[in-house]
């Protein structure tokens, strides 16, 4: 049994702890609440790009000299998966959920016989990734430095993506990051961006002659590379909402396990405290009944 | 207020600007400056950089577009830009900065035509607002 002082030590430690999770958890939860509006404030673009674009692809008439972003490359070999993590730890199950469902999707494609690619976002997933992977990441990207999730990154990673799209490197691009439904869930999604997927477009029956200057393919040519800056920002948004919800659970958590650890060692301390005095009057008392 | 129509300029961090009652707006879209008034032909164009101006009664708002798609249908005009700033908020800094920014650009060698039109298109802009 540990000593009353190694116990008391035990408890301050414990308690300290709490204090930092406690913490972090506040101001995971003023971040998330920031996090949070931005996300919202970013949906009415990536919503109306995405309307433009439905509107337009049901304008083209001739499928096969669609943009090769829309149509794809005719081919499907060669998997680029971009994961998106987090840059920072202590956020509950937040990144390994995202590595696992874009692990279960690399066995799927390296059984099919298909060549993989890895870009990861965060260097979370990195770590997380490069020992069973390493051979298939070809590059990783942080944005340790910026504060808030910025458009301009996510164009960054956009360009990147087009340019080794253009150079032929990939046939299939599908994009992981956490969906944020609420505080407590975050859902892992994949999304393929290219080709891109085009959803039901039935349901929408109402479709507008719309008039185009320049040409359809011109503007689709023009757009579909924003589209996929747009679909990252989005991605990156949702991530970072995803990440502060999910560590303000975790921290939540933690300082409520460490709540219940302190009282238990307190349980004990007392208790051996009051061992301690017991058996010194029995010491007293035999002491002096001996004499 | 017959003749207005709603307005919504959005980028990709936030709503912009979002107007129900603008008489007239003016965009610099790529083949030359549009003006759209209500009732317009439903279209889709994109922009170069350029001045959008907003006509709301009496009062005139410029803003400086970097890019952009516009679609106007059933009057409501929807620009999506990825930068947009308004005039009167404009620093000389961040002019000059922006200017040496396209200046860059330029002098990549394999730049294609349209880019190159583009940057050259952007220089012209800020040098007038200079």
């Amino acid at each position: 049994m540990a000593s009353l002082d190694d116990l008391k030590k035990r408890i301050t430690s414990v308690k300290s702890t709490q204090k930092i999770t406690k913490a972090m958890k506040m101001v995971a939860a003023a971040k998330l609440r920031k996090a949070q509006e931005s996300a919202e404030k970013g949906r009415p673009y990536s919503d109306k790009m995405h309307n433009i674009i439905l509107n337009l692809s049901k304008n083209i008439n001739d499928k096969e000299n669609a943009p090769k972003l829309l149509a794809g490359s005719g081919k499907d070999n060669v998997h680029l998966c971009v994961v998106m993590t987090s840059d920072r730890g202590l956020c509950g199950g937040f990144n390994s959920n995202i590595t696992k469902k874009a692990k279960s999707y690399f066995k799927k494609i390296l059984d099919s016989g298909k060549e993989l690619k890895i870009v990861t976002v965060g260097s979370k997933g990195f770590d997380q990734l490069k020992r069973a992977y390493k051979e298939h990441i070809i590059e990783n990207i942080s944005f340790k430095e910026s504060k808030n999730v910025n458009f301009f990154d996510a164009d960054k990673v956009g360009k990147m993506i087009i340019e080794k799209f253009e150079k032929g490197e990939f046939d299939v691009c599908t994009i992981f990051f956490n969906k944020f439904k609420n505080v407590i869930t975050q859902i892992p999604q994949e999304q393929q961006i290219i080709p891109l997927k085009s959803e039901k477009s039935d349901d929408k029956n109402d479709v507008i002659n719309y008039e185009f200057e320049p040409e359809e393919d011109e503007i689709l040519n023009n757009l579909l590379p924003k589209n996929i800056s747009t679909q990252i920002f989005k991605a990156m948004l949702e991530n970072s909402a995803s990440e502060q919800g999910s560590r303000m659970s975790a921290m939540d958590n933690a300082t409520r396990n460490a709540g219940e650890m302190v009282e238990k060692l307190t349980i004990e301390y007392n208790r051996s405290r009051q061992a301690a005095i017991t058996k010194e009057l029995i010491e007293i008392i035999s002491g002096a009944e001996s004499l | 207020m017959s003749d207005s129509f709603n307005l919504e300029i959005v980028n990709p961090e936030n709503l912009f600007l979002s107007l129900d009652n603008v008489s007239e707006v003016v965009v610099p879209a790529f083949e030359g400056d549009m003006g759209i008034l209500k009732d317009h032909i439903s279209i889709i164009s994109f922009l170069k950089p350029g001045i959008v101006k907003v006509f709301t009664g009496n009062e005139v708002k410029e803003l400086y577009v970097e890019d952009g798609i516009i679609e106007f249908s059933e009057n409501s005009l929807s620009i999506l830009t990825s930068r947009i700033i308004d005039i009167k908020e404009i620093k000389k800094d961040d002019l000059s900065s922006m200017i040496n920014e396209a200046n860059e650009t330029l002098k990549d060698e394999n730049l294609d035509d349209q880019k190159r039109f583009i940057a050259n298109q952007k220089i012209d802009v800020l040098n007038r607002l200079n």
